[in-house]
């Protein structure tokens, strides 16, 4: 239930950058999630239509990356995904690591569209 | 066009977490963010917390929760100051939250704030509200599995407590295998067993929170 939280985080972060852009509408919305923050994608999708309607993010595209999480061993320097090898080291076995990966709920970019010519982006 | 954002979603509660920190360390508070799924013993850690410390340094409470005053009423009953925030459903306190409980409390003399977050071992994880500590109260009849099942709030914590390890005859719980878990993927931790209710364990909790709030602060 975090989901709408994080999603008004979201909004709040993309329509900020709209505006420091100058432009006039959000065409997508790249978002870096971690595999850990249990954020489940189908309920960000479902809350952005929500709280994005009559804003000038509504319709943009939710681009989501999911970042797996991943560990380094505090024994030998492994560093190794958890989904794969469970919270054990893959390599000298041992039972303690570092998490490296996976805690990420970021807004990477967006795209801003000035609302008269389409789509532009940078090269 | 594309415009490179590189934005935690959750900053603007981090900013207002910050700030919350200002004001406690203003008022020398040391600050407890209490975690657990329902029942594992949050509210009695705290009320025996309460029993043990209250002759040696002011204990003030904040207490979180979708609906009632239960707990709050518990904590008021030993004349301990008391914030009680009903989140109305959400279900994890947020930095904001903590913000607004702050100003209704006599800071200056509480050394010692205890927070009790809204039972759930998923999104309060998430979400700092400005605290020197973070605690995690699991409890034996939840199983010796909860770690990696809700790894985010096992990484998380500063401190892990077992509660309720008078249960330990009639329950399968693998004390070794539990803490094999923990460890496995947060390794900084500190691991107490403790039972609210015969008060086994709960010196070295409290040495831990005295020892804790001696020590640098985080």
């Amino acid at each position: 239930m975090h989901e709408l939280a994080v999603t008004q985080g979201i909004l709040d972060i993309a329509l900020g950058s709209l505006e420091e852009a100058g432009g006039h509408r959000v065409g997508r919305i790249d978002l870096a999630i971690g595999e850990m923050t249990g954020v489940v994608e189908e309920c960000v999708r479902f809350y952005f239509g929500v709280i994005s309607r009559g804003t000038p993010a509504e319709d943009a595209e939710l681009s989501v990356r999911v970042v797996p999480t991943s560990a380094r061993c505090q024994s030998c320097g492994e560093t190794f995904l958890v989904r794969e090898c469970g919270w054990v080291c893959p390599r000298c076995a041992s039972a303690c690591s570092d998490l490296t990966g996976g805690k990420e709920l970021i807004v990477e970019s967006i795209e801003v569209r000035d609302g008269s010519q389409g789509t532009q982006r940078h090269p | 066009m594309e415009v490179k954002v590189l934005k935690g979603i959750l900053d603007a509660n981090d900013r207002i977490a910050a700030e919350n920190r200002r004001l406690l360390d203003a008022s020398r508070t040391f600050s407890l963010n209490v975690m657990a799924s329902p029942g594992a013993g949050k509210t009695s850690l705290i009320l025996s917390t309460i029993e043990r410390l209250r002759e040696r340094l002011g204990v003030g409470v904040i207490e979180g929760d979708i609906s009632s005053t239960v707990d709050a009423d518990a904590v008021a009953a030993k004349g301990i100051p008391v914030v009680q925030i009903n989140t109305g459903g959400s279900c994890h306190l947020d930095a904001n939250m903590i913000a607004t409980a702050l100003s209704g409390l006599p800071l200056d003399d509480i050394r010692l704030l205890m927070v009790e977050n809204v039972g759930n071992l998923v999104c309060p994880a998430e979400f700092g509200i400005g605290e020197d500590r973070k605690v995690l109260v699991s409890s034996v009849p939840e199983g010796d599995d909860k770690p990696y099942k809700y790894p985010l709030m096992f990484t998380e914590v500063d401190a892990v407590l077992i509660n309720k390890i008078d249960l330990l005859p009639y329950v399968k719980f693998d004390m070794r295998a539990f803490t094999v878990a923990v460890r496995s993927m947060n390794a900084r931790a500190s691991i107490i067993p403790l039972s609210c209710t015969t008060g086994q364990g709960l010196e070295d909790w409290t040495g831990w929170v005295l020892q804790e709030m001696a020590g640098p602060r985080s």
